[in-house]
Order: structure tokens, then sequence, then C-alpha cells
């Protein structure tokens, strides 16, 4: 599905120059949920700005679906990591949900008619005719998510999609992450810098070094498929992976293993 | 516009009473400079309110003087805002253009508009064409560099969510740039709107056989005070509707800009 090879990139010229992320090879198949996490300044937004052909590599290459990546790609949709500048202000919901699918459907009842099918899929149904502004920053980052799924990507990236939300309302904003990933044929790549998360959502966690990003591990999670906030958290398989991605995520080895 | 929520009736309480004091102190002191709110009213109903129903009880006067005056400010802003706005898109989206041109529009702003005024009589005669150029040239500046800004400080996450989503040219303009540069241009608007009338009056004053401007120079040479202060406080009526129109405008197209500051 995807597949990143060897992707550098670095910020300013000359003696200012400033590397991000550098070398980062990895790969994603068809279907699969795979977390990348690090702490904050590591360059997991760059890299998802690279992998969505939002800005140029300095080196390397992203391969999606066979085809180079160089500009946006088809069937690719983003939520990027500051949902609530990303809405805009004077739309409302609906259409702001509405607004990218001007690209390809035809005649505002038939986008309407998708917004509304979209709002519904994140329970957001009747909020379509207020304003961004009104909604609270966990209904803001469900309509941001609504927005990406009702282009039908095939692949959705999501930058730290639940950062600055209160924690009851991030556990049921990842539920809602898998419950998508569940009734549809996705595959996501989520950025986060929370550990528990990207254990909890993950059907692979992908760990980089702290700057510039490397990757450190790529660790599969063996954990049954139905996952439940509280039953989940406390297998002892979820506890023993949380430990080592949070050992890996805290060392100051910069070094990359595999 | 954060107005306090102050009850309409008490605002106009507040001018009834300044205008009964103004009334109450005219009359006290009798001065031909200062003649009665009372006198001022009955020679502006005589003078421009008192025609045939047909004329929406226009006189010949208002008419002839009046919506002249009236078609040049409105001629004047449309023109300026014809130029301003599309080409304060057009410069606050290519910043390196602006970035050479900046001392040149900075230098044509500070040129004090009443000195371009010559330029104008000589360019194109006194008359209307030169009252419009004075009102264009003065009113175009504030809403091509407000313009400018509010095209030049979108929010680069509403940018780079337009690009994700692989919006067109068109679209960024149409859905993202001009809605988000529309508050800062409106400002810059609305500026324009106060100036546009002083440039009006100041037009026609210099040289016109038309228009408020042209009525109140007759007043003064003829020493008709009450005539004079007929004018000024038309120039105000006019002013207040003018502002009460826009902001009217404003709170409908920019309800998002003012409901997002209050939530
Ligand atoms: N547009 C940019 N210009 C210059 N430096 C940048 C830019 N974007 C990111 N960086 C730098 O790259 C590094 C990684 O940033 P980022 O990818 O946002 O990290 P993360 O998302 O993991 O917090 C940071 O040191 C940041 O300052
Ligand atoms: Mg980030």
């Amino acid at each position: 599905m995807l597949e990143v090879t060897n992707l550098t990139r670095a910020f300013g010229h000359g003696a200012a120059a400033h590397t991000a992320i550098e070398a980062v090879s990895l790969s994603v198949a068809h279907g699969e949920l795979v977390s990348i996490v690090g702490p904050s300044g590591c360059g997991k937004s760059t890299l998802l700005r690279c992998i969505a052909g939002l800005i140029a590599p300095t080196g390397g290459r992203v391969v999606l679906r066979g085809v180079p990546v160089h500009d946006v790609p088809d069937g690719l949709a983003v939520v990027l990591q500051d949902y609530g500048r990303s809405l805009y202000p004077w739309l409302t919901v609906r259409d702001n949900v509405a607004l990218p699918l001007r690209r390809t459907l035809r005649g505002r009842a038939a986008r309407r008619t998708a917004a509304d099918a979209s709002l519904a899929a994140v329970a957001l149904a009747g909020v379509g005719d207020k304003y961004p502004w009104q909604l609270s920053g966990g209904m803001q980052q469900r309509v941001a998510i609504a927005r990406a799924l009702a282009c039908d990507p095939a692949l959705l990236l999501m930058d730290e999609p639940f950062g600055s939300v209160d924690a009851q309302t991030r556990e049921d904003l990842e539920d809602l992450v898998l419950r998508v990933r569940r009734e549809r044929d996705i595959t996501i790549l989520l950025v986060t810098h929370d550990i528990d998360e990207s254990v909890y959502v993950g059907d692979r966690v992908i760990v980089l070094t702290p700057g510039p990003g490397r990757v450190r591990a790529d660790l599969p999670v063996r954990l049954p498929e139905s996952r439940d906030q509280i039953i989940t958290k406390e297998l002892p398989d979820f506890v023993r992976l949380r430990t080592e991605v949070s050992r890996l995520v805290r060392s100051r080895d910069t070094r990359a293993v595999s | 516009m954060s107005w306090l929520r102050i009850s309409w009736a008490w605002r106009w309480a507040v001018l009834v009473a300044g205008i009964g004091g103004w009334q109450l102190w005219t009359s006290r002191a009798g001065s031909s400079f200062f003649p009665r709110p009372s006198a001022i009213v009955t020679r502006m109903y005589h003078l421009w309110f008192s025609g045939p129903a047909a004329h929406v009880f226009l006189t010949a006067d208002a008419t002839g003087n009046l919506l002249p005056s009236l078609g040049r400010v409105l001629a004047g802003l449309a023109i300026a805002t014809a130029i301003g706005a599309p080409l304060g898109i057009a410069l606050g989206r290519s910043p390196v253009v602006t970035a050479y041109l900046n001392p040149l529009l900075q230098f044509a702003r500070a040129l004090p508009v009443v000195t371009m005024a010559p330029v104008f009589i000589v360019l194109f005669k006194i008359g209307t064409q030169m009252e419009i150029a004075t009102i264009v040239f003065g009113t175009l500046w504030p809403i091509l560099l407000n313009t400018i800004d509010g095209a030049a400080t979108v929010d680069p996450v509403q940018l780079e969510t337009a690009r994700a989503f692989r919006m067109s040219a068109g679209q960024r303009l149409a859905w993202v740039i001009i809605p988000a540069a529309l508050p800062k241009a409106f400002a810059g608007f609305r500026l324009s709107l106060s100036l546009s009338l002083i440039l009006m009056v100041f037009s026609e004053l210099v040289g016109s056989s038309s228009g408020i401007g042209y009525e109140m120079s007759n007043a003064s040479n003829a020493f008709d005070m009450t005539f004079l202060w007929s004018t000024i406080v038309l120039l105000g009526i006019l002013g207040y509707l003018l502002n009460e129109l826009l902001a009217g405008a404003e709170r409908h197209l920019l309800a998002w800009h003012t409901g997002k500051g209050r939530g």
C-alpha cells in the first residue's frame, strides 16, 4: 500500500540547516492501522507532510499503491494536527465537510447528502447547520475526521488527532477510529505522542528517535482484534508493550534499532 | 465591533436630550451663528423634503444637489472597490511583488489627496469626473492596503488544508482566501466610506455646479447660517445612514467573524 524509503527532510540552508527526519523507511500494508510515536519535535508532522505530498522530501521517496508521491495523491486524506484552525470558521459544519467534495461530486444536494452521512458516521448528525466555533474541541475534531472520511480515502493520515481534548473524549475518539477502520476498507497512519494510544489503536507501533527522527523500532501489537478501553489496557501483553515503547521513547540513545 | 448592549431606548433618549439641550442653549443665546435646531429642521424640510409624493417628497433642490452628491460618493467608492479589492487580493498573495511595490504604495498613500485636487482639475476639468477622481484616489488606499493585509495573513493551516484536499486555485480563492481576507477588507472599506463623504464635500467646494458642497459654499457666501447648518446636519445624517447600511452588510456577511470572537 505505502512504501517509504530513506525519507529525509531538512529545513533551511547552510549553517542554519536543520534535519527534521533522516532516512526513515517504513511500509504499511493494505488495511493496516499503524501508529507512529515519538517525542515532541522529533519530526512526526514533517514525516506525515512528506507522505501526504504536502512538502517535498530532500531525500528518499514515497510510493503509494505503486505510484511515487509528488503532490497530494488521489485516495489520500489528512487530518492535520491543528484541527481547530483547519476548519473554516466562515462555513457551517456541513459546508466544511462538503467543500472538498466539490472536486468529485456534482450537485449541491448530492454533496449535502454525502456530508450529512459522513457527519452521522462520527455521531454528529444534527450539528450540520452550526459553525465549527460553536462546538467543543472533541466535536470539532470529529468534524475534521468526518471531512476526511467524506472523501472516502484509501489511506487516512492523522496527525496527533486527539491532542488537546480531555481524557474521556480522547478515549471516545480512539474507539471511533477503531470503529471506522472496522467498517470501511481503509488504511490508517496515526501519529501520536501518547504511548498508550499508539499501542491501543495500532496493529503496529513505529517508534521514532528524538530529532532528527529516525525509525527506532517497528513493533507488532499482538492484542485481540476487538479492543476495550478498560479490558485491553489491563492485558499483560498491553502493559508489556506499552512499557517497551515507553522505554524506547524515553531513552536518550538516538541510534536506530530494528 | 462590540458595542456595550445599552438598550435602544436609552441611546435615543441621550440623543433627544442632547438636541433638547442644544435647542435650549441656542434659544437663550440668540446668536445668529448658532441657529436653533428647530429652525434647522424646518429649513431642511423646506429645502429638500417638502417635494411631491411622486418624487418621494424630494424637492427639485434635493434631486439637483443631494442625489448627485450621493451618486458621486457611491460611484467613487464603487470604482475604488473594483480596483482595490481584486488588486489587494492579488498583491496579498504575491509577497515578492508587494515587497517591491510597497515603497510606492506607502508614498502614494501618504500623499494628502487634497493636494492632488489641482492635478485632477487640470486632468479632468471641473465637474463630476474630477470629483469622482478625487474620491477614488482618496478611498482607494485604505481598501487596497487592508485587502493586501487580509489576503497576506490567511492562516497557513487553512491554506494547507485546502492543498491537502486538492482544491483548485479557483476554489481556494473563492472559499478560503476571499472569506479569510474579508474582515480586514471591510475594515478598510469602513475607513474609505467616511473619507468619501469628506472628499465629496471638499471636491464640490473646490468647484462644482451642484452638490451638497456646492450648496454649502453658496450658503457660506450668503452668510446664511441656517442653510449652512442644514447642510452640516444633512451630512451627519448621510454619514450615519451609510455607516448603518455598511454595519448591516457586515453583520450579514461577517456573522462568523463576530460570532467567533465572542465564542
Ligand atoms: N516549516 C518548517 N521550517 C523550519 N523548521 C521546521 C518546519 N517544520 C518543522 N520544523 C522543525 O522540524 C522539527 C520537527 O518538527 P515536527 O515535524 O513538527 O515535529 P513533531 O510533529 O514531531 O512535533 C522541529 O525541530 C521543527 O522546528
Ligand atoms: Mg507535530
